[in-house]
């Protein structure tokens, strides 16, 4: 189908973006992939009056080193993020996480910023943002301002993003010496997540010295697991112990039924794969 | 404000683009909301490109988004705007074949091996083979299926997709020593 139509803007900088979005009030969105937004044109569940284009914004795109931290431009694509030697030395999750959304073509367009704004419960990058404790870099009418990744997500579909408010670029502290995996658990190719979890795990010799667990559809955000982290603090390093220590892993979470799974059975899975994360990431 | 500045980039309902599609350049008014797959198909009448669904699950509208020196990517046309285009090189199938209509190894190997049967995928499951070749010129298998996935095919199965896109990659490969020699 052929969406509505809709005026175009294709913004040379933020601060021209900002403006647009600020002129034209709740009717405005911005584009970036376009790989969420254009099905929902296509399908004409949304009707926007305006579309700001992000994809002529040069600084939107790319990772760079800001001393203890990696910097993502908003615009930089799945494929970009699965890629760039920058991120999988100092945030390998982010990018093995980026390589398993949907298929390349979607890859070579979808962006991280785009992935984190649309906030889809069921989508991969915001697992990541959340394991990584990633600093989101807001810009608006007054200026810019830092949020923390997990005040970002507020609820299904709704960021922290005010209506005149462009995602910059994400703030990835760099971090060596934890083991890393993720778990998703999909029926078909370019199949969105049933479940997935993330697992990052920094290991001392024979057991777990601290771990990190955030989920993918498992409520209406990502969510961290913080009663599973907690039990696996000190846990041996070995899978039994972990796997024990998993059965915690849906605790706090609020998974829905659909056509897909029960909630019932969401909250067995995501025991079953944080096993299978938590011990990969800790390379039992 | 002062005035000096770059004056700010004005919201329209259509715009005129310039777009490079197979090596010819083309200059045309379009709506905003023209997807990629309509202004080729409808107006520049480049209909080897198809759409198959609503969804941009299908890839059969798969092209090549890239700039004058680099080929790029392949991306679903579906879900591009023409505008987006504007300034880019887009590679369709029908801008594969050589310049005397011999065809390109990806395309000549799903002739030869059969690797399709009613041809509605065919265009974008060629576009999405040269692209992956690109990246990873020997995929195994596994990597060819997993580099296809955003291509789906209703008839064939797969099995004989997978088989030209390997003697594709042979191909092309041996293609490559030879211009080293
Ligand atoms: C076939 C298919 C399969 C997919 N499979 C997966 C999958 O397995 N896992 C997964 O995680 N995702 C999947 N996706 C979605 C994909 O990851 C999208 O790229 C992503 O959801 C949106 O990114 P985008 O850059 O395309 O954003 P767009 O579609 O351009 O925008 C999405 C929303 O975010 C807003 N927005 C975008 N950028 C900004 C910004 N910088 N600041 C403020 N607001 C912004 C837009 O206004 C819009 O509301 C799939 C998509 C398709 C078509
Ligand atoms: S027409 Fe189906 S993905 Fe584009
Ligand atoms: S050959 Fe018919 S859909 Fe692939």
């Amino acid at each position: 189908m052929i969406p509505v139509a809709f005026d175009y803007l294709r913004a040379s900088s933020v601060d021209e973006a900002v403006a647009a979005l600020a002129g034209a009030g709740e009717d405005a969105k911005i584009l970036a992939g376009g790989q969420s937004l254009l099905p929902v044109l296509r399908l004409r569940l949304s009707a926007p009056s305006l579309l700001v284009d992000l994809g002529g914004v040069p600084e939107l795109r790319g990772v760079r080193e800001e001393g203890d931290s990696l910097v993502i431009g908003a615009m930089t694509t799945h494929d970009e993020v699965s890629t760039s030697p920058l991120v999988r030395q100092f945030a390998p999750l982010l990018a093995t996480m980026a390589a398993t959304i949907g298929d390349r073509q979607v890859r070579h367009r979808g962006t991280l910023g785009g992935s984190l704004s649309h906030a889809d419960p069921a989508a991969d990058m915001p697992a990541a943002a959340a394991a990584v404790e990633a600093r989101y870099v807001l810009a608006g009418p007054n200026g810019r301002r830092v949020v923390p990744a997990s005040d970002f997500a507020v609820d299904l579909f709704t960021t922290a993003l005010g209506d005149d408010e462009v995602l910059v670029e994400v703030q990835v502290p760099k971090l060596e010496g934890w083991g890393s995996h993720y778990e998703k658990f999909h029926r078909m190719v370019q199949a969105w997540a049933i479940v997935g979890v993330a697992a990052m795990v920094r290991r001392d010799d024979g057991a777990i010295a601290s771990a990190r667990v955030t989920l993918t559809n498992m409520g209406p955000t990502a969510l961290r697991a913080t009663a599973l982290e907690q039990a696996l603090a000190g846990c041996a390093a070995d899978r039994a112990a972990i796997e024990q220590a998993c059965a915690v892993a849906a605790e706090g979470t609020s998974p829905r039924d659909d056509l897909t799974a029960s909630a019932e059975y969401r909250r067995h899975l995501v025991q079953v794969l944080a096993g299978r994360a938590v011990a990969a990431a800790a390379g039992v | 404000m002062s005035s000096g500045t770059a004056a700010p980039s004005q919201a329209t309902s259509t715009s005129s683009i310039s777009v490079t599609v197979d090596g010819s350049r083309y200059t045309d008014t379009v709506e905003s909301r023209t997807l990629l797959v309509h202004y080729l198909r409808e107006t520049i009448g480049k209909v080897g490109t198809v759409i198959g669904c609503d969804t941009s699950n299908c890839g059969s509208c798969t092209v090549l988004l890239g700039t004058a020196d680099d080929p790029g990517h392949s991306v679903k046309s579906c879900s591009v705007l023409a505008v987006q285009a504007d300034g880019a090189n887009v590679t369709t199938v029908e801008g594969l074949a050589g310049p005397d209509g011999s065809l390109h190894a990806v395309q000549r190997a799903f002739h030869e091996l059969h690797g399709l049967q009613c041809g509605f995928c065919t265009p974008g499951m060629i576009i999405s083979a040269v692209d992956l070749l690109r990246d990873n010129p020997d995929p195994t298998d596994d990597e060819i299926r997993d580099g296809l996935s955003g291509n789906l095919c209703r008839c064939t199965g797969y099995q004989n997709i997978v088989r030209a896109v390997r003697a594709a990659g042979a191909e092309l490969r041996a293609q490559v020593t030879e211009v080293r020699r």
